[in-house]
């Protein structure tokens, strides 16, 4: 009973680490029709970002408050990265499906080779406060603290997204943009402020994964964003272009058949079942569980 | 009077194909002024050039002026805002958010939202404010759809096809209030259904392939049934009969009228 548990909850930390990627790419796709593939990047440097400034930035540490506000610096850059790039390399390019895959891939590769540049490509020791190197005992199972904080945050962002898009002006354009962006524009709205957000909006929650995944692991490593965009693509795809509810319930499926997987097969053999499981959704149902509505 | 919109040889291109090709027009500035033509002549092109929605891919070349601004090259929610409303085709209501909601879009910073108005007109909207619109029949989807548009002061109106697909009863409604819309704001209408085009419209433009082939007054034109054979396709018997000519000129009944 005690490994059913520690497997669920491992595998929901997984999941909330896919769902704060995920979310971002989700929201990014249904509205603006732009599959970022420099998704990662942002995840980067909001890991690279906390891990900088925990060790930097005055006031900012591996403990407390100190924490919280390298954190916080991270998330403020990923977010910066992530809105400079809508506005300089993805504006310009709307309606250029190609173009933008290039350049989305092309950045990616030059964002893991900057943060290689700058601070090698060795994994780095992310610090961390020490609560979340412990770990809580929960109906019989020692799960990490560090997966469990990842659980929280994701449901706070879930919780927060969901809330801005049913309560905001913007939310509601959002909305309306992923099911029809067209005439949202034929109502009188700029819809391209709406596309900046949700780039923010998607930046802010991956560099939260990186600064939190940094927690997670342990460590941080310039390839770390890309290999965790590849299970975000599959929970994007799986959960419906366009919907955040849909990401979560895709993310927890894609989590826990991992965490499952690969602890009563083989290793390994859990990545495979969550690419077969992208299969059957593609051929079943290839509008995902939610189909394309930016639900609150 | 001055038109207050004035198309001078505008042509469109999209994917390789000459949809429009010189195409030249004027909106009186009050009334209804009717686009027809037969299926795939460039009505909708006409309309979406109009407000700035050709495609990406596409070329649109002459001359838009509402009053004495230009239009072209500007984006349409500048266009929008600057008092050119729009109802498509098909209504592109959001289906995923509730009528409220489906209103609330069309506010507009600075402004007052005319919901007494919309909700004078359409009371129903009023009434399903919490129901999802995608929910909607098709006739209360085209209510939505025209109070959207208006909640808004508008300079003109470009509405298209709003009574496709409706059943009879509900064109009628449809009709009854792009009529009283009219008496305040002109309107450039898209519409296949003629019993609507002859209640009411006044100035006629049709269109056949991609160029203007006659102007002039909407009522003669139909009453023209050789004319409107050759350029709508229509047969006599669905215009001049006498049975025909009481449904035209009659504001209860409308018909479904296809080419």
């Amino acid at each position: 009973m005690g490994t059913v548990i520690l497997l669920a909850l491992t595998g929901l930390g997984l999941a909330a680490l896919y769902f704060l990627v995920a979310s971002g790419l989700s929201l990014v796709f249904g509205l603006a029709d732009v599959l970022n593939f420099a998704h990662g990047l942002f995840l980067g440097v909001g890991a690279y970002g906390t891990w900088w400034a925990a060790g930097n930035l005055p006031g900012a540490g591996p403990d407390g408050f100190g924490f919280v506000l390298a954190v916080a610096f991270g998330v403020a850059a990923g977010t910066l990265v992530a809105i400079l790039v809508e506005l300089v390399l993805i504006r310009p390019l709307y309606s250029r499906t190609i173009e933008q895959v290039l350049v989305t891939v092309g950045l990616s590769l030059a964002g893991v080779a900057l943060l290689q540049a700058t601070w090698g490509a060795d994994a780095r020791t992310f610090p961390r406060p020490d609560w979340t190197r412990q770990v809580t005992g929960i109906l019989g199972a020692q799960v990490p603290n560090g997966g469990l904080l990842l659980i929280v945050a994701a449901v706070l962002v879930l919780g927060a997204i969901l809330a801005f898009l049913r309560w905001t002006r913007y939310g509601l354009v959002i909305r309306a943009g992923v099911e029809n962006r067209e005439m949202v524009t034929a109502l009188g709205i700029d819809v391209r402020k709406a596309f900046t957000l949700v780039f923010a909006i998607g930046g802010a929650a991956a560099a939260l994964a990186g600064a939190l995944g940094g927690v997670y692991f342990g460590t941080v490593s310039p390839g770390q964003g890309g290999s965790l965009l590849i299970f975000a693509f599959i929970v994007v795809v799986i959960g419906g272009m366009g919907s955040v509810i849909g990401s979560a319930y895709a993310a927890v499926v894609v989590g826990l058949v991992q965490q499952f997987v690969n602890y009563y097969g083989t290793s390994g053999l859990g990545d495979i079942c969550v690419v077969g499981l992208l299969a059957v959704v593609l051929l079943l149902r290839p509008q995902g569980i939610a189909g394309k509505v930016a639900t609150a | 009077m001055e038109p207050v919109l004035t198309v001078e040889d505008l042509s469109v291109r999209i994917s390789g194909l000459h949809i429009l090709q010189g195409v030249s027009f004027t909106v009186a500035p009050t009334g209804v002024t009717v686009l027809l033509g037969r299926n795939g002549v460039g009505k909708t092109t006409t309309l979406r050039a109009i407000v700035g929605l050709t495609p990406p891919a596409g070329e649109v070349r002459g001359t838009i002026r509402m009053g004495a601004q230009s239009l072209l090259a500007r984006p349409t929610h500048r266009l929008v805002r600057g008092g050119l409303g729009y109802v498509p085709e098909d209504r592109c209501v959001f289906a995923g958010l509730t009528v409220a909601e489906n209103l609330r879009l069309a506010e507009r910073r600075g402004t007052i939202p005319a919901y007494d108005k919309v909700f004078a007109l359409f009371p129903e909207l009023d009434r399903r404010g919490r129901q999802r619109a995608g929910s909607l029949s098709g006739g209360q989807q085209q209510m939505l759809a025209i109070g959207r548009v208006l909640l808004n002061d508008n300079r003109l109106l470009l509405v298209d096809e709003p009574t496709k697909g409706l059943a009879p009863k509900v064109v009628t409604e449809v009709a009854e209030v792009l009529e009283r819309v009219a008496e305040s704001v002109p309107v450039l209408l898209v519409e296949q259904n003629l019993a609507v085009v002859r209640r009411l419209a006044r100035d006629a433009v049709v269109l056949a392939a991609g160029r203007v082939a006659w102007t002039g007054d909407a009522r003669e034109l139909l009453l023209e049934t050789a004319l409107t054979k050759s350029l709508l396709g229509v047969g006599s018997a669905e215009v001049s009969s006498p049975s025909a000519r009481s449904e035209l000129a009659s504001p209860a009944v409308a018909r479904k009228d296809r080419h």
